[in-house]
């Protein structure tokens, strides 16, 4: 019994390669991934609900951001607001998928990377934060804030 | 930090933790510590002023009665031997973790208490970070309130450093390390919070989100678990390797246990 559903759990992330569980291959070129993660056409909606969500994105846990909603954001971070301005999609791609590749000392998280990570809580391992889509769905929102 | 400030601390750590520079590399210069009861709103503050308002009281009042109960197979109690906690234990938290010679280890201030219990008291040991162990921890501690924490055991060196590469070392999914939050980013605000430097000097504390009374382990199993690392297991040695670092960080903050905090 318990095999089978073991299996049929293999079988559905076999399935399932753009999920959570997987980290996407990419080339850095300059400072910038300039190619979308897994081919994946992002979505500007879905990453405004991403970026406001402090659970999941995380990011108001730090930064500011053009969320009138939410009080409790973060003053660690630069304020997103103009983000889409300051930087191209290729730019923004790589802060997002692994900031310390930008900025060594960062406490910016790594949102699509899991090698090289010590001591990983267990509902948490071997899963990036963000998965292609979702990071792709950030980029996609974050390109709309130019002012 | 005044010129005579610096010679003082050096006099006190000159022998003891020399080269006192080279450990404290990136850390916050002594004359800019802050508590965290520093960053908490009046009314926090005034809770944990007031004995009358603050709700730790209750663990010490608990702890007191403790302190003069006799228990286990030497029917002593704590008083019996030290006297009055007012004199014994004046300072005691603030020295701790200590280096216990005779064991040849160091022990945090629930570990001697814990050594007493069961080897003079002859007592069966009381459930770590259970109300008793707390109690008793928080009257030990109370006898401290106001007093400055002094790390200057050259015996815990080797524990301080290790509790240093601890705390610089990236974590969790997140790969945070506590430097990140507590040394470069205090007084910015996380989700609206504003970050402390993460010091030690007010616990056992009670907090208000607890809506308890706890130990600074827990504390620190709280900043893991928000770091999305496993948090080290219960009274491992990393966390007596953290406190012994936080509190060298901390040297001369005054005590304000039982603090109360957000
Ligand atoms: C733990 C804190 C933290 C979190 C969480 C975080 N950031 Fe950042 N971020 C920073 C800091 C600090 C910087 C400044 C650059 C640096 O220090 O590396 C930064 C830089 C950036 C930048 C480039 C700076 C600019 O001019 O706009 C962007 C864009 C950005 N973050 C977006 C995000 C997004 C989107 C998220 C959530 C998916 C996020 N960040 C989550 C801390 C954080
Ligand atoms: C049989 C006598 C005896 C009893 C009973 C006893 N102790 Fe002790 N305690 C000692 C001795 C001896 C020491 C080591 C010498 C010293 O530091 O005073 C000590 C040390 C300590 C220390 C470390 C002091 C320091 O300066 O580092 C603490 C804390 C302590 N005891 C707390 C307690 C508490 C709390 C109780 C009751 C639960 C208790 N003791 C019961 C004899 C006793
Ligand atoms: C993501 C940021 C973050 C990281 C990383 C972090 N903490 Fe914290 N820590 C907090 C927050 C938030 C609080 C509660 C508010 C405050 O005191 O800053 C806190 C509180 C504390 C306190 C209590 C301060 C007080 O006055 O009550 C200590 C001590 C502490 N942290 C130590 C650590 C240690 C040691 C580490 C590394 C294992 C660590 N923290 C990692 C965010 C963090």
């Amino acid at each position: 019994m318990r095999r089978a559903a073991a299996l049929a759990g293999a079988l559905l992330l076999a399935a399932a390669p753009a999920r959570a569980e997987s980290v996407a291959p990419y080339a850095i070129v300059g400072d910038a991934i300039p190619m979308p993660l897994a081919g994946a056409k992002g979505d500007a909606k879905r990453g405004q609900a991403i970026v406001g969500d402090r659970q999941v994105g995380l990011c108001l846990l730090c930064h500011p951001g053009p969320f009138a909603n939410e009080r409790a954001q973060g003053t660690i971070g630069p304020d997103l607001r103009g983000a889409g301005a300051r930087w191209s999609e290729g730019q923004l791609r790589l802060r997002l998928v692994d900031s310390q590749k930008v900025n060594p000392e960062t406490i910016m998280p790594p949102f699509h990377r899991t090698q090289g990570l010590s001591r990983v809580a267990g509902a948490f391992r071997g899963r990036p934060i963000l998965d292609a889509q979702q990071i792709e769905d950030a980029v996609t929102y974050l390109q709309t804030l130019t002012d | 930090m005044t010129v005579l400030g610096s010679r003082i601390l050096a006099g006190l750590f000159g022998v003891a933790l020399a080269p006192l520079a080279e450990l404290r590399a990136g850390e916050i210069p002594f004359a800019e510590l802050r508590s965290g009861s520093e960053l908490m709103s009046p009314d926090t503050r005034a809770m944990q002023d007031a004995d009358s308002a603050n709700p730790g009281m209750l663990w010490v009042i608990e702890g007191e009665a403790l302190w003069n109960a006799k228990a286990g197979a030497a029917n002593l109690a704590c008083a019996d031997c030290h006297g009055a906690a007012e004199l014994a234990m004046r300072g005691v938290a603030a020295r701790h973790p200590a280096f216990d010679a005779k064991r040849n280890q160091a022990v945090n201030l629930a570990g001697s208490i814990e050594w007493c219990r069961v080897e003079r008291q002859k007592a069966p040991a009381l459930t770590a970070e259970g109300p008793e162990a707390l109690a008793l921890e928080a009257y030990v501690a109370r006898q401290s309130r106001g007093l400055s924490i002094a790390s200057t055991d050259a015996a815990l060196r080797p524990l301080i450093e290790s509790g240093r590469e601890l705390y610089l070392r990236r974590q969790g999914q997140l790969d945070l390390s506590c430097a990140h939050c507590h040394t470069e980013n205090w007084g910015r605000k996380l989700a609206g919070l504003a970050l402390s430097q993460g010091h030690p000097n007010g616990y056992p504390l009670y907090r208000l989100e607890w809506q308890s009374f706890g130990s600074l382990e827990r504390r620190l199993r709280n900043c893991l678990t928000g770091m999305r690392a496993e948090p080290y297991p219960a009274g491992a040695s990393e966390y007596l390797a953290l406190e012994a670092y936080l509190k060298w960080r901390a040297h001369g903050m005054p005590m304000e246990s039982p603090a109360v905090r957000p």
